[in-house]
């Protein structure tokens, strides 16, 4: 993030007017948002339908797409626009995920984080550690699940692979899947926990406080940026 | 296929057994023996599959060899196959094999279909597709250990021989049993057909062919379409015809511990989740945070 606080809506011109006293800072952007939950919104939709393939028990989950067949046919194109839109934003995202020294310390300290004592915990940039190893998980995973996706599917590609490929594909597809189920479900209740993060990818914008509170290293970044910003006569 | 009168004792994607106090006392396993070495590859069989099921497969090309059509398709679902094998001896042989489904014990198809009911297995061994169930994913392709499903291009669905499903149910033999002019296909319960193999080889056996055998792969937990082989030892000079078949330890993976285990993980992970909102509860910010906040913000502005 290079210009926060920046950008053209009514919430974001909000978020940075803030003459004296600093109001709310701008953590998403109105197009990061969009694309956010472009991708949201697929993996849900390739979650149910591909755990509806999955295991007999949620079969049910096929129903919701028109039926069995259609829950077939759907299921690939929906991976694939998941693919599509997770790329535009891991390529936007990608910079501010990479692990730093301060990353590796913040994970040894697990057990304060989940216990809520960050007063204990290293200084926190755009994102902290878990955060990223999310970021890597679906990296991998959408990885994983493009490319064993093609593979197994049958319409199209299936008979361009022997069949061992096809077999330990298909093994492959439902173990990304399965990663990649588990890590957003921590991702949401992650989201949920940390009180203010749904606010942050819904509106936009988070409070100082958030920001100081669970990602200090990003609002002193901000903060110089702001103050170098700002025109002398303020 | 839908139209069927006999019990189904094992069905795909459904976790609680079938219907199963009925014990029908006809119900015996059946099993089509197929004699490689009475077969003359006159494809009698072929057609009258094709009559009896009405299928129509397109015209194809003449490849330079008997075996018509080139393989086995959604509207082909037995296949002569010609392999011309030169054996240690200088002599040709031509291994003419009836290729089509095996009606394994274990089917590979039903363990790797998602959709319940579209693969069913009777009391009597017979495995059947039931096309209105088939959401065409091509899954049961995955699991075959014998490469027999095919997905129509047409509907998408699978299909495969029933083994005349329908005609058993009512008591007739398969509609290639009553075609072969050879008596290479012959049919009846399972016990009776390994009894007749039996004659067969020891037969075969007196005439020279010491490695003469029954071909019901036991990795498959046998199957209800049996060979007579006069080379059981090298199955795979039959047009590839696998020695020792069984369930790709890959499918069996995928369809078998990993199904429970990944929900029981998946369902753990989102438990953990609500256990810890209980028990530790959400991480707030309050006045105090956004009062450092703006202390923070202060010094900032008069440091540069």
């Amino acid at each position: 993030m290079t210009d926060p606080g920046l950008g053209t809506n009514e919430a974001d011109r909000r978020a940075t007017a803030a003459p004296g006293r600093l109001d709310t800072i701008l953590r998403y952007t109105a197009e990061e948002r969009t694309n956010h939950w472009i991708v949201a919104l697929c993996f849900v939709l390739a979650a149910l339908s591909g755990l509806a393939l999955f295991h007999p028990a949620l079969f049910g989950l096929s129903g919701l797409f028109g039926g069995g067949p259609w829950t077939r046919i759907l299921h690939p194109f929906i991976g694939l626009a998941m693919v599509v839109a997770f790329l535009f934003f891991g390529v936007k995202e990608a910079s501010h995920n990479r692990m730093e020294p301060r990353d590796w310390a913040w994970l040894r300290h697990v057990g304060d984080v989940v216990n809520n004592r960050e007063d204990r915990l290293p200084e926190v940039g755009r994102y902290n550690a878990g955060q990223k190893l999310v970021f890597y998980a679906i990296v991998l995973c959408l990885t994983g699940l493009l490319l064993t996706g093609i593979v197994i599917w049958r319409a199209y590609f299936s008979l361009y692979f022997p069949i061992s490929v096809v077999r330990v594909s298909s093994v492959l597809h439902a173990f990304c899947a399965f990663v990649l189920i588990c890590t957003i479900i921590v991702h949401i209740y992650a989201a949920i926990w940390v009180r203010g993060s749904v606010h942050a990818m819904t509106r936009g914008t988070v409070t100082p406080g958030w920001a100081w509170k669970h990602h200090r290293a990003w609002f002193r970044e901000i903060m110089t940026h702001a103050a170098n910003s700002r025109p002398r006569s303020d | 296929m839908a139209l069927q009168s006999l019990d189904i004792i094992r069905r795909s994607a459904t976790t609680l057994p079938s219907p199963e106090i009925r014990e029908p006392t006809g119900g015996q396993d059946v099993a089509k023996l197929i004699d490689t070495t009475k077969c003359i590859g006159c494809k009698a069989c072929q057609v009258a599959c094709m009559e009896w099921n009405d299928l129509r497969d397109e015209i194809g090309t003449n490849v330079g060899q008997y075996q018509n059509p080139h393989d086995l398709s959604d509207s082909s679902w037995t296949l002569m196959r010609f392999a011309e094998v030169e054996n240690p001896k200088g002599d040709l042989e031509w291994l003419i094999r009836k290729d089509g489904c095996m009606h394994c014990a274990d089917p590979g198809c039903l363990k790797a279909c998602p959709s319940p009911g579209a693969i069913v297995q009777y009391s009597n061994g017979i495995v059947d597709f039931h096309e209105e169930n088939c959401i065409g994913c091509g899954y049961c392709v995955t699991g075959c250990p014998f490469d027999i499903p095919r997905i129509s291009k047409k509907d998408h669905k699978a299909y495969k021989c029933t083994l005349c499903s329908d005609r058993v149910a009512v008591g007739l033999e398969p509609a290639c049993i009553k075609s072969c002019p050879t008596g290479a296909l012959v049919f009846g319960t399972k016990d009776d057909m390994k009894q007749h193999a039996a004659e067969r080889i020891e037969d075969l056996k007196s005439r020279g062919f010491e490695n003469a055998g029954l071909y019901d792969p036991a990795g498959v937990g046998g199957t209800h379409v049996m060979y007579v082989l006069h080379h059981a030892d090298q199955a795979p000079l039959y047009s590839g015809l696998p020695q020792d078949p069984h369930i790709s330890p890959n499918v069996r993976l995928w369809k078998g511990v990993s199904k429970p285990a990944a929900l029981a993980v998946m369902a753990f992970t989102a438990l953990a989740g609500f256990f810890h909102y209980i028990r530790v509860g959400p991480d707030e910010t309050d006045a105090s945070d956004e009062a450092a906040a703006q202390e923070m913000a202060r010094k900032q502005e008069k440091a540069p």
